[in-house]
């Protein structure tokens, strides 16, 4: 298994290399380092002069990914590309162009991000595998029709009617919790109430669906058939026999989103006021800061790489025929 | 229909666990006289039997209900914050910059601007603008000289002025905030000026200097801020037009440039640049108190900048201070910490979420105003005059992006104040029989009132006078840009997209601004008529008439036959601005020209702008200072966008227009200068190298317990003069904000129902038989 970590690992090198290059290749055909002063300095009175040394005093002077004027490795050296990126390879972000440090940012706006993605994955969890359970129980009845109907609604309305419809229920009619905002600290719970609420529920139907097919897969396996023929309940079928195997797919899809959480959300915390790292990359994007949206970029895929990796280990520990 | 849970059922709930010495402690505000009788809480709890399942939930409710009954439960604030005399509003976008030097956006002013004190200020009542001392004694008044240095009177003719010296003396007994950066030793020696990276340890905030320290403001100060302008690794926003005013600053910034490269090479990026070192010629300390600023040439408006916190003083000791190795690695710059004279200093900067402004203990104290604009004293404006200031102790910014939480957190009583959004507007606003804007009676009911006024900003249709179709100076091109003037009706705009919150334009210079005439003398004769003391906008059968005489019968290009195709170049985009555009093109068409929007996102706009190929294109403009020059120079033309770089975006040239624009800048207000803004109206409304569009009027809405607004469009350090009455908040809030239980319950009773007719169909199936 270590072989094939370190085999992994080195193969996420160029991997990482690609995901920079095209970043950066796509946010420059959008935005040229003129366009990222003038976003900085203001849209009034800005000089050619004021760009220049804007430009000077951020790095962005320099050509993008070839230096004609340069010699030898400088060539490649002394562009945007390599003296924004190669840093990054040992996870120094650097400062973003309004001149804050990405690192200091990354590690405060974590928090608020776990702190709803979390109790969003092991809530929605919970709901789902029990909704899932109960639905592949009644499998053939009208009950199973209806809910199945119900979980293709739910997963047809956009996640935005159901954050604005739990701002709307929930915040503004009920009153029951601050629509949006954070406090951090033991405060913060009840502004997490209502987007974990939110995220729970949107996740319900294609959770359960999803859940429901896998039940249904392992209940028709010639194992289940042995288990009703030496007479076990239904319940021990389902939840020693059934779950256990079903937990196989569940657990490696889950394991490959785990890293990603720390991401963040970008609708869910962008609407709610949450400071976590979602916002943090739309509000990057937004501004032009290239500084970030590459950095968020770079961690975002370090993070699925070893989120693959862990799926690929967490085969191993939960199928014992498969092997590394 | 709202539920609220009644107080009865609050009490019921509470006798189940507390006695009512104990109610009277935790809930003291739940209570009403009949729930204080012990007696007959014991005997409810007596009668109250709930089931296991239930009592969880009970428990459950109660502690919640316990913290609800002493703050709302959906206040977003620390419930330590009820009642303190704070003030709560919003930002919507991050600031970039809090330097003086390199802010220049209305959303970092919000907070700068209560921190930072540049010389003067904007009257706060007074209408039409009007420049008061801030930290200076009194507003300076130039000294003109000569080539020779020569001094020259005050009415000396602009062309002979080669200089013009602004002494400024300030107060002389200002202090700047506590700061680290002027804490000192027992020897006297700055404490925090010489750290290592290992001092920095653990220290991650400004607040986690143990020591502080403050000294007096001194002209130095002020002069040392207009050198950091030229700062290379500050990149000012207003360098290059300071550096067209004030003599020698240019050179000062090319060779601060050299200095700095060659001291960051030797010293690495965080190379501390001492200014004092580098004197720059235009401006010098005379005294403590005094300092003076020589301008090239005769610049009236220069004043207004003086007013900026481009302008305000910035100690020494904090550029150094922040400048020390590891400081920046932890966000500790000036341009996260700013270090000011003003009524409030930054407490918490968190632009992620909250930025928090505490009143400045070492205040130099100033009054609110003692007289106003004629009406104040009625409306009650002057009810606090001469009182100190600031009123409220604090200033909590919360982060707010979305509208909908904005404005909903505003009628449950948790900002103080909002604008008016399309979305709300209808919820909000009414018109009355006059026209004139007033709260709805539900928003009256709750206390609210409205505060409006025209701002100080234009938004336009502008045509490229380059462009061989709508540009240039021949008869058709004019009677064509006149023809689409009366076309695109901007009354109609106002009303279906802005709900009637604006002015349409009679010219480029909005009211409250010298030169903005009102009335019959005031409105655009090409476009409009007078007619029953009210601009009319002629009909578009005159426009139709203005297009066949340009050669466009029935808006028919000539040389094909076929209808004028016209060009709207836009950064407008999605699907929020199809309504827009839509009714753009429908105005076109009622010419029968067919435009083709291009909508293209900011960067390419601003390209095209630059470059010259956008045919008609929309853009606005925010005063920088209340003078017609801020205005007019928009169509001056050496400031044309393609030639010269400048803000002329339609790129205009009319000599004409250019000598009298040069006349007038250098004028004071007066009649000549009246006359001379009326010539170049009337030259610009004939040329029509605009659709003058629209003034914008802003609408704030605030709570009753919210004193002392009035729009300001110039000034920002408004907040020191709001008053608020904290007590009648927290009843309101308190009042305005019960929770709904009832959801909650159905919630818990479904999940009830739901489980118990599984449990009963499982055992039904578990005990079904096959067949």
């Amino acid at each position: 298994m270590i072989a094939y970590i370190i085999r992994r690992t080195l193969y996420a090198v160029p991997i990482l290399i690609g995901v920079n290059l095209i970043t950066f290749v796509l946010f420059f055909v959008v935005n040229s380092p003129d366009d990222m002063a003038r976003m900085h300095l203001g849209i009034k009175r800005v000089t050619p002069a004021a760009i220049e040394q804007w430009k000077h005093a951020h790095g962005y002077d320099k050509p993008l990914l070839w230096n004609e004027a340069a010699q030898g490795l400088e060539n490649l050296t002394n562009t945007i590309f390599y003296t924004k990126s190669v840093r990054l390879f040992v996870f120094d972000f650097g400062r973003s162009d309004a001149g804050r440090d990405i690192g200091y940012d990354i590690r405060q706006r974590m928090w608020p991000s776990l702190a709803i993605a979390v109790p969003t994955v092991l809530i929605g969890l919970l709901v789902n595998i029990t909704f899932a359970m109960l639905i592949a129980f009644f499998r053939g009845t009208s009950f199973d029709l209806s809910a199945v109907v119900l979980c293709v609604m739910m997963m047809s309305v956009s996640m935005l009617f159901y954050i604005i419809g739990g701002q709307f229920l929930i915040g503004k009619m009920f009153e029951l919790v601050p629509i949006s905002g954070y406090l951090y600290g033991i405060e913060a719970w009840k502004f997490l109430i209502l987007p974990v609420a939110v995220g729970v529920v949107s996740g319900i139907g294609m959770g359960t669906r999803w859940y429901r097919t896998i039940f249904l897969e392992e209940l028709g396996k010639d194992y289940i058939r042995t288990a009703r023929a030496k007479g076990l309940s239904e319940r021990l079928v389902l939840f020693r026999h059934a779950l256990r195997n079903a937990l196989i797919p569940i657990l490696t899809g889950i394991v490959a989103v785990l890293p990603l959480l720390f991401m963040g959300s970008l609708l869910i915390e962008s609407f709610f006021g949450i400071p976590g790292l979602g916002s943090y990359t739309i509000d990057a994007i937004n501004s032009q800061d290239f500084a970030i949206v590459r950095a968020m970029v770079f961690l975002g895929s370090v993070l699925y790489i070893i989120g693959l990796l862990l799926t690929d280990i967490s085969y191993t520990l939960v199928d014992p025929r498969v092997r590394l | 229909m709202r539920h609220y849970i009644p107080l009865s059922m609050m009490r019921d709930v509470y006798c189940a666990k507390y006695s009512a010495g104990d109610l009277e402690k935790v809930v003291p505000r739940c209570h009403s006289g009949a729930g204080r009788d012990p007696s007959r809480c014991c005997k409810r709890e007596n009668a109250v039997h709930t089931p296991s399942a239930g009592r969880a939930f009970c428990a459950i409710l109660l502690a919640l209900i316990m913290v609800g009954c002493s703050t709302p439960w959906n206040n977003p604030y620390p419930a330590s914050q009820t009642g303190e005399n704070i003030l709560y509003t919003a930002f919507q976008e991050q600031p970039k910059h809090l330097d003086p030097a390199q802010s220049y956006n209305v959303n970092e002013a919000q907070f700068i601007s209560q921190i930072y004190e540049p010389p003067l200020q904007y009257h706060y009542l007074k209408r039409p603008y009007q420049l008061v001392p801030l930290s200076a004694t009194e507003v300076p008044e130039p000294q003109y000289l000569d080539a020779q240095l020569r001094e020259l009177p005050a009415n000396a003719p602009a062309a002979q002025i080669a200089y013009s010296v602004y002494e400024i003396h300030i107060k002389p007994d200002i202090y700047y905030q506590p700061h680290p950066a002027f804490a000192r030793d027992a020897e006297g020696h700055y404490r925090y000026h010489a750290l290592s990276r290992a001092d920095l340890d653990g220290i991650h905030l400004l607040n986690d200097f143990r020591d502080t320290g403050t000294r007096r403001l001194t002209a130095a100060d002020f002069v040392y801020q207009i050198k950091r302008l030229a700062h290379p690794a500050l990149s000012s926003p207003i360098l290059g037009l300071m550096s067209e005013h004030i003599v020698g600053l240019g050179e000062y910034a090319t060779k601060l440039r050299t200095v700095y490269d060659e001291l960051k090479r030797k010293e690495g990026a965080s190379a501390f640049l001492d200014l004092r070192r580098y004197p720059l010629e235009g401006v010098e300390v005379v005294d403590r108190t005094t300092y003076r600023i020589t301008i090239k040439g005769k610049y009236p408006q220069f004043r207004y900048w003086l007013a900026m916190s481009f302008f305000a003083p910035v100690p020494w000791e904090a550029v150094k201070f922040y400048a020390q190795p590891g400081m920046a690695e932890r966000n500790l710059t000036l341009d996260w910490y700013p270090v000011g004279t003003g009524p409030f200093m930054l407490t918490k900067n968190d632009p992620n979420l909250r930025m928090v402004l505490t009143r400045n203990p070492n205040f130099h104290g100033e009054r609110y105003p003692a007289s106003g604009a004629p009406g104040d004293a009625r409306s009650g404006l002057l009810a606090d005059a001469g009182a100190p200031l600031p009123f409220v102790d604090k200033v909590v910014f919360s982060l707010e992006k979305e509208a909908i939480p904005y404005w909903t957190k505003f009628l449950q009583g948790y900002y103080d104040a909002s604008g008016v959004s399309s979305d709300n507007f209808d919820q909000a606003i009414q018109f009355s029989g006059q026209g004139s804007p007033q709260v709805t009676p539900a928003m009256r009911r709750k206390g609210i009132e409205l505060k409006s006024a025209v701002t100080t900003s234009i938004y336009y249709m502008g045509f490229n006078m380059l462009d061989d179709v709508v540009g240039g100076d021949s008869e058709r091109a004019r009677k064509l840009r006149g023809a689409i003037s009366i076309a695109v009706d901007y009354e109609e705009y106002i009303s279906i997209f802005l709900n009637g919150r604006g002015v349409p334009a009679q010219g480029p210079i909005p009211p409250g601004i010298f030169g903005h005439r009102k009335g019959a003398d005031g409105i655009n004769p090409y476009v409009y008529d007078w007619v029953h003391g009210e601009p009319q906008r002629n009909p578009i059968e005159a426009a139709r008439r203005l297009m066949a005489q340009a050669g466009y019968l029935g808006g028919r290009d000539p040389s094909s036959g076929d209808p004028l195709v016209l060009y709207f170049d836009t950064a407008a985009t999605g699907p929020d601005s199809k309504a827009r555009l839509d009714w753009f093109r429908k105005q076109f068409a009622k010419l029968g020209i067919r435009l083709v929007v291009r909508s293209t996102d900011y960067n390419r706009f601003q390209d095209k702008m630059r470059r010259g190929t956008a045919q008609i294109f929309e853009w606005g403009w925010l005063a920088d200072y209340p003078d017609p020059e801020n205005f007019l120079f928009l169509l001056y033309g050496p400031n044309a966008r393609v030639s010269g770089g400048g803000e002329n975006a339609a790129n205009y040239a009319n000599p004409q227009f250019d000598r009298l624009f040069r006349r007038m800048r250098n004028m004071a207000d007066g009649p000549e200068r009246q006359r001379l803004i009326d010539r170049m109206l009337h030259i610009v409304r004939r040329d029509a190298p605009w659709v003058w569009g629209f003034y914008p009027s802003s609408f704030v809405l605030h709570h009753a317990w919210y004193h002392n607004l009035k729009p300001n469009t110039m000034a920002q350090n408004t907040v020191k003069y709001i008053r608020i009455d904290p007590k009648l908040r927290a009843e309101k809030r308190q009042e305005w904000n019960r929770p709904v239980i009832w959801p909650l319950v159905g919630l818990f009773a479904l999940v009830l129902v739901a489980l118990v007719t599984g449990v009963v169909a499982y055992r039904r199936r578990e005990r079904a038989t096959a067949l």
